[in-house]
């Protein structure tokens, strides 16, 4: 009789080991889902400076994993600011200076519009599965979400955070907490998936909030106004010239 | 007997030249050890005063937490009124706002894409007012290598070092990249006037200086300012006035819960310098202390041997039946005679060579290189009042003392022996 139960068990949790995803597969469906060919977005980022708290609105065309073309909408002082991105490479135009100016070297650790971003968060790929190795160290609840924790190591050895963990939601395939680290192991930022919503068929953030660890305040909140997967960019869109129009 | 005393020292060289040759060259040795320890101290306070602290500062209080970052997101609002107020309050102190930044000079090339950047530290100061004291507080005019002074808000004024690292002519626009007041990218185009080398390693290493409105305006601090520099009549620190000042603006403005309100610093607690200065005082006073000590061996010493030469000669005094009180006596007038001699020319020396440092100086540039301290790169000497008086303590005194031991021995001279050693 014991042997039969023990039997009927190993049965019944037969489908469950089998479903268990690895790390990569995890990464690989977290990349799936974030990733188009093509974006257009506009967004709003809320900066929660010791001054108070700024709020500042961009319009954003991607074409693929390292190609992107920023325009800041608002504020006055920031409009018609605009931001191009192709591979390892960050062009930034004023309107005010009428310059297009590259972004190289310790400037791509500098904050973007004093937020908690940096450049160099904004130059990094997005696809989490060409830079990591994963895997996974245990099963969390996350803000009532049954999550996946996964421990990111870098593949190489220029990327901005050699180390990450992360707690991803196993139905919705969406990074909701991340803690991004150092070489040495210190914790750098924070990042937080507050809210979702569904377009196109897939589960996509709507207000992230980013915590530069370093920095005193509370964080940048980040919100998805709107958004369109696999749309038509015109080409000149991601040259330099299009930086000044 | 001083008429007879000086008498006896010119006709017998032995009794004067040595002992006034060794206080002329102590005397000499501890005033320009002094003033040069006075002209690097005060040195290092008029730089800091000028560029940095002020006699005076007034931040708000999380700028002042931060004050190494320049964290111009803490600054100072209302400053009009701020001004009006404090010319009201302190009328005899001169005040300046400044803004001090952080950001990268970026110089196009000939097509406007980016030739060659470099990580700058900027001023913003009040050069354009006509009745503006900056050019005179920070001595622009005398710093200016080449160019002119700024005549816009648009114009900035560059280190020659760097203007020459960065290959930039006069003429040349360059863009600041910094951030605003709140946080936000600032990018600004200003045109290069002039370059500027104040003899300072760590401001002339890449600093530039464009007009108080011209900042305002790229880093969008409209009537906002970092600090406001307070400076003393005639340039004169006056440390007890500045804790006062301080106290009294403190304890009418500034509230310990709120890190936008401002609060008032004297010099002395800014950059550390209370420490350093109280450090360089000590060393400075332990230097002359031990310096002084040394002369005073070296001069009783010669006291004693002079003391030890003259054993017959006091023995001849004592034998015609002078007193051993006279004698004792007039060897202390003649050391006394031979210290004051000494001490007037060595202190003519050493204030010669003072003067002389003082106004040509030693550079120091070379081991300054990665020098964190704000002081010249040319290290001069200082003549104060006390320059003229200083070396008569181991001049005058220690000869005097020095006779005063050897001459000790005077008394235990035995008038019943003097012809048995007088024999010998």
């Amino acid at each position: 009789m014991k042997k039969l139960s023990l039997i009927f068990l190993v049965f019944l949790a037969l489908p469950v080991l089998a479903k268990r995803p690895s790390g990569e597969q995890i990464l690989k469906r977290i990349d799936e889902n974030l990733s188009a060919k093509t974006q257009i977005s506009v967004s709003t980022m809320i900066v929660h400076s010791r001054r108070g708290r700024r709020t500042i609105r961009a319009k954003t065309w991607m074409k693929g994993r390292d190609t992107s073309f920023t325009e800041y909408l608002s504020p006055p002082r920031d409009k018609g600011t605009k931001m191009l991105k192709i591979r390892d490479r960050l062009w930034l135009y004023s309107p005010r200076t009428d310059r297009i100016i590259q972004i190289a070297g310790h400037m791509l650790r500098q904050s973007v519009m004093g937020s908690d971003l940096s450049y160099e968060d904004l130059m990094e790929n997005p696809h989490l599965w060409d830079l990591y190795t994963a895997k996974i160290v245990g099963r969390e609840m996350w803000n009532n979400r049954s999550c996946w924790v996964l421990k990111l190591v870098a593949k190489k050895r220029d990327v901005a955070y050699p180390m990450r963990k992360i707690w991803v939601d196993q139905e919705r395939m969406l990074p909701l907490k991340e803690e991004r680290f150092a070489r040495s192991g210190r914790l750098l930022k924070t990042t937080e998936i507050q809210t979702v919503f569904r377009v196109d068929g897939r589960w996509y953030p709507k207000k992230i909030l980013f915590k530069d660890v370093l920095k005193k305040g509370q964080g940048t909140e980040f919100l998805v106004d709107s958004i369109q997967f696999d749309v038509k960019i015109p080409s000149y869109i991601f040259t330099k010239a299009a930086l000044r129009r | 007997m001083i008429h007879f005393l000086i008498k006896g020292l010119l006709r017998d060289r032995s009794r004067s030249f040595l002992p006034i040759t060794v206080v002329v060259l102590g005397v000499a040795l501890s005033v320009f050890l002094y003033s040069w320890i006075i002209g690097a101290v005060n040195d290092i306070i008029r730089v800091n005063a000028s560029f940095y602290t002020g006699h005076v500062k007034i931040m708000t209080r999380g700028y002042a937490n931060e004050i190494d970052q320049s964290p111009n997101d803490f600054a100072l609002v209302g400053v009009d009124t701020l001004l009006a107020e404090l010319r009201q309050s302190y009328p005899k102190m001169t005040w300046v706002p400044r803004i001090r930044f952080g950001g990268l000079l970026d110089i196009p090339d000939q097509k406007g894409n980016t030739r060659v950047q470099s990580p700058v530290m900027g001023m913003g100061v009040d050069i354009l007012s006509s009745h503006s004291p900056e050019i005179q507080i920070l001595n622009i005019k005398a710093a200016l290598v080449r160019g002119r002074l700024p005549k816009t808000s648009g114009e900035m004024l560059i280190s020659d070092n760097l203007a020459r690292r960065l290959q930039l002519p006069l003429g040349a626009s360059a863009t600041l990249i910094s951030s605003t007041m709140d946080g936000s990218l600032a990018m600004q185009n200003f045109i290069v006037v002039g370059t500027i080398r104040f003899g300072i390693r760590a401001i002339d290493r890449g600093s530039i200086i464009v007009d108080l409105k011209g900042a305002q305006e790229a880093l969008d601090m409209n009537n906002a300012t970092g600090e406001i520099l307070g400076f003393f009549p005639h340039f004169l620190y006056q440390k007890k006035e500045a804790v006062l000042m301080a106290q009294s603006f403190n304890k009418k403005f500034s509230r310990q819960d709120d890190p936008f309100s401002p609060e008032m610093l004297c010099l002395a607690d800014q950059n550390n310098l209370a420490d350093m200065l109280s450090y360089v005082n000590q060393a400075a006073a332990i230097i002359v202390a031990i310096f002084i000590f040394a002369m005073s061996i070296v001069l009783w010493n010669a006291g004693l041997m002079g003391g030890l030469r003259r054993y017959g000669e006091i023995g001849i005094r004592l034998a015609m039946g002078e007193e051993k009180g006279h004698i004792y006596r007039t060897m202390i007038y003649e050391s006394a005679l031979i210290g004051t001699v000494g001490s007037v020319i060595g202190t003519g020396i050493g204030l010669a060579c003072s003067y002389y440092l003082q106004l040509h100086g030693i550079d120091i540039g070379s081991m300054l290189k990665n020098a964190s301290v704000l002081m010249s790169n040319v290290m001069r000497a200082q003549v104060t009042p006390t320059s003229y008086f200083i070396g008569f303590i181991p001049g005058l005194f220690a000869s005097i003392l020095g006779t005063m031991i050897a001459g000790i021995g005077v008394y235990r001279r035995k008038t019943a022996q003097l012809f048995k050693e007088l024999e010998v």
